[in-house]
């Protein structure tokens, strides 16, 4: 009997521990004075703890830049570890603010699982790694091949429509995360490992010998991959797309950690840079925030090309080659729209 | 060589024959009794011979213990990383509870232990004490681990009202039930009152550390312990109750039963996650660990309740009869004799439950927790890391096998305490 009132009265203080509402995420989150962000249980470069378990990460990088122009501090958020399944129950549950998790933007999460897309900030496609050993060169000649795939992803949907159309066919093994995948392959259980090139590169590179292991040439699909919020809250959704295109802005105009607490001084002889950095106009508070939100994302993990180098770039494990994500000046598809 | 002599009935007793007796005999029945079993240990020993050197080797001698990457580790030695492991071993047992508070963790478990041993060793010293010391530390612990101005006010009000209630009991109303009304009101008075004060004033002695900071084989250990000392209690009123006379009590007893066994847990873990919070009104955050551990409670009670019945029908009813001739009521018949002898028959099974809840939290990663498993995932993500799934897997099986051996060994133990030449 005791015992059951002294957990009723556990519950009760736990419950009041915290509460939100649906309505102002903004208000919400001010409040809460942290950022609940959705991110992945592990994918190397993009999301994961460290040995002291601090998460760091490309995708983290936008979480922390989102807070910072929040909240004033890239450090006060909270983590919500997903898997691919519950990714988007977290965030429509409101268990979560906002949504990096490499996640591809389709017409059916955005419409149909009630989703509003952030702007693009890894575009990435679909590719499959094989064994040297297996001597195959090309994609099409993958007939009966056993392949990896993770569940609950776009890769899986692409996988089945490019054999179908190609009139082939595969064995699918099933798993859940990639670490699994990655112990399945190198295990010889499947002969080819399907994912978004990107993660087909950091897995391999982690590989003893990845000399052994060929990417194919066919890349099978677009995965844009971006940020998400749930529909119904669009200045949310505008604080989310405008901190994305402020790192991608502050990248094109020359703005970096290092810099940008001089430029942002006083207004200078650019006005674009002028507007981002809040020394002139006044963008922030159309989004509800102040004329410094931009400065500060910006402090906290640099622009968009210094968060890229750092977590993923090829000086890093992953080595990732700029490619598509390089800026639209530098021969990338990389072009945000403009803060004016 | 001449025979020894000795006079009649002083012949010295011999040890038995070289192969009747020792190891040699033990070989001789056990390995090499007949000629499929010569085959089979032959065949065994092969495979071990093939086995064992190669994992002795990756295991110890060509592992690594110390590097500060997998690069250093594959340059330094050829076998296991557990460098690995060293490294993350905090990120392993704490999970993302702040570095400056994890003293707080240590504490409880020190408690923990300490509790353990007084409830389940019959000869530890203070015994008398167990059931004081029983109630009191899912509190201390609570306090401790998760602290904060609401938990403190919430446990505060409830030991202050307990302790006026108590002293009212004592002192005022003439009858019993006027003191039993009287102790009543002196304790939602008294909570209230402190409670309000409590969180009015803002009082906090430990920090607040939300539960989704929780993680590692600490998380493991709270959903096991809350789930095993609750699912026992619950498992026992949900037995009973589906053999009650009275119609509602038994029927919804069956209903809740059927239904949580008919369901995999996964599942409850998922209404427990996501559904809830389309369900509940907008505004409640309820708490999403302490979802996980009603879940799993609910889950074990019903596989407790069901394990508890069949001891329950193993008791023959002649003792039941016994007990109503004796003019015992429902209540002390069931304590006193129907439930020992009950929960006796049923410990291995109950122990059975345990030791599958507490195994199945790890499935609690579907749910974006991090428990050893959990952490291990994530953190094979890490490039410094990436691949070396063997040693994390390794590591958390050594230590389920760890805590659930110790489990089974207490059960048998237990069976041998209480057995009554019953057994077979």
């Amino acid at each position: 009997m005791k015992l059951s009132i002294k957990y009723a009265a556990a519950a009760v203080a736990l419950a009041s521990v915290a509460g939100t509402a649906q309505a102002g995420t903004l208000e919400d989150v001010k409040a809460r004075g942290e950022l609940n962000c959705v991110v992945s249980t592990g994918v190397a470069g993009f999301a994961a703890p460290d040995d002291k378990g601090a998460w760091s990460g490309f995708d983290v990088d936008f979480c922390r830049a989102v807070a910072a122009a929040v909240l004033g501090d890239g450090s006060k958020v909270s983590f919500v570890p997903t898997t691919g399944k519950t990714r988007f129950t977290v965030l429509n549950s409101g268990e979560g603010d906002i949504l990096f998790r490499n996640t591809t933007e389709t017409m059916s999460r955005d419409a149909d699982l009630k989703l509003t897309f952030l702007p693009v900030n890894y575009y990435d496609g679909q590719g499959f790694m094989i064994p040297k050993a297996l001597g195959v060169t090309s994609a099409k000649d993958l007939d009966g091949a056993s392949i990896c795939i993770q569940t609950g992803t776009t890769t899986e949907l692409n996988l089945a429509d490019y054999f179908r159309t190609n009139g082939i066919s595969y064995e699918p093994v099933p798993v859940e995360t990639n670490a699994e995948a990655q112990t399945n392959y190198l295990g010889g259980r499947c002969d080819v490992f399907t994912t978004d090139a990107s993660g087909l590169a950091s897995t391999r590179a982690s590989f003893e010998a990845p000399a052994e292991h060929i990417i194919l040439p066919e890349i099978i699909s677009k995965e844009p991959l971006g940020g998400a919020v749930r529909h119904g809250d669009d200045q949310w959704a505008d604080i989310g797309k405008w901190v994305v295109n402020a790192l991608i802005n502050a990248e094109e105009l020359g703005i970096t950690q290092a810099n940008v607490d001089e430029m942002g001084k006083a207004a200078g002889d650019n006005p674009s840079v002028n507007r981002l950095l809040g020394t002139e106009g006044d963008f922030g508070s159309m989004i509800g925030l102040d004329a410094q939100w931009a400065m500060r994302a910006i402090q906290a993990v640099g622009n968009y090309g210094e968060s890229f180098d750092r977590n993923i770039g090829p000086s890093t494990a992953i080595g990732l080659e700029r490619g598509l994500n390089a800026q639209w000046k530098d021969g990338g598809i990389l072009y945000a729209a403009p803060i004016r | 060589m001449p025979e020894q002599q000795y006079e009649p009935g002083t012949h010295p007793d011999l040890p038995p024959p070289f192969a009747a007796s020792g190891p040699v005999k033990w070989v001789r029945e056990n390995l090499f009794s007949s000629p499929t079993n010569i085959a089979l240990t032959v065949l065994a020993m092969f495979f071990l011979y093939k086995i064992i050197p190669g994992m002795f080797a990756w295991t110890f001698t060509d592992a690594t213990f110390v590097a500060a990457d997998r690069n250093e580790c594959r340059a330094l030695n050829s076998g296991a990383c557990w460098a690995f492991i060293a490294q993350r071993w905090e990120l392993f047992t704490y999970g993302f509870y702040p570095e400056t508070e994890r003293w707080r963790v240590i504490i409880t478990f020190v408690l923990f232990v300490a509790t353990v041993i007084l409830l389940l060793w019959e000869k530890c010293p203070g015994r008398q004490y167990r059931f004081i010391v029983g109630a009191l530390f899912p509190m201390v612990a609570l306090w401790l681990i998760v602290g904060g101005s609401s938990t403190e006010a919430a446990l505060m009000a409830y030991a202050a009202a307990l302790v006026v209630a108590y002293f009212v009991y004592q002192r005022f109303g003439h009858n019993l039930s006027a003191r039993f009304w009287f102790s009543l009101l002196a304790f939602v008075l008294v909570a209230i009152g402190v409670y309000t004060l409590w969180t009015a004033m803002g009082w906090s002695m430990l920090e607040h550390v939300s539960t989704d900071k929780f993680g590692g084989f600490m998380l493991t250990l709270i959903i096991g312990v809350t789930g095993i000392t609750l699912s026992l209690p619950l498992g026992i009123l949900l037995a009973l109750g589906r053999q009650s006379n009275l119609p509602i009590i038994k029927y919804a007893c069956i209903g809740f039963i059927e239904f949580i066994r008919g369901v995999p847990l996964i599942t409850l873990l998922f209404v427990a996650s996501t559904m809830l919070s389309y369900f509940l009104p907008p505004g409640t955050n309820f708490d999403l660990l302490l979802r996980v551990l009603i879940m799993v409670t609910l889950f074990a009670s019903a596989y407790m309740a069901e394990v508890i019945r069949g001891g329950l029908q193993a008791v023959p009813k002649g003792q039941t009869e016994a007990a109503d001739a004796m003019g015992l009521k429902y209540g002390p018949a069931m304590r006193l004799i129907v439930l020992p002898q009950a929960l006796k028959i049923s410990i291995p099974g109950i122990v059975n439950t345990f030791i599958g809840l507490y195994k199945d939290s790890v499935l609690v990663i579907v749910i974006g927790l991090l428990d050893p498993l959990g952490i291990g995932q994530a953190s094979l993500a890490d490039t410094k890391w990436q691949g070396l799934s063997t040693e994390v897997y390794l590591f958390v099986a050594i230590f389920f096998f760890v805590s659930c051996y110790a489990m089974a060994s207490y059960s048998r133990h237990l069976e041998d305490k209480l057995h009554t030449g019953h057994k077979r």
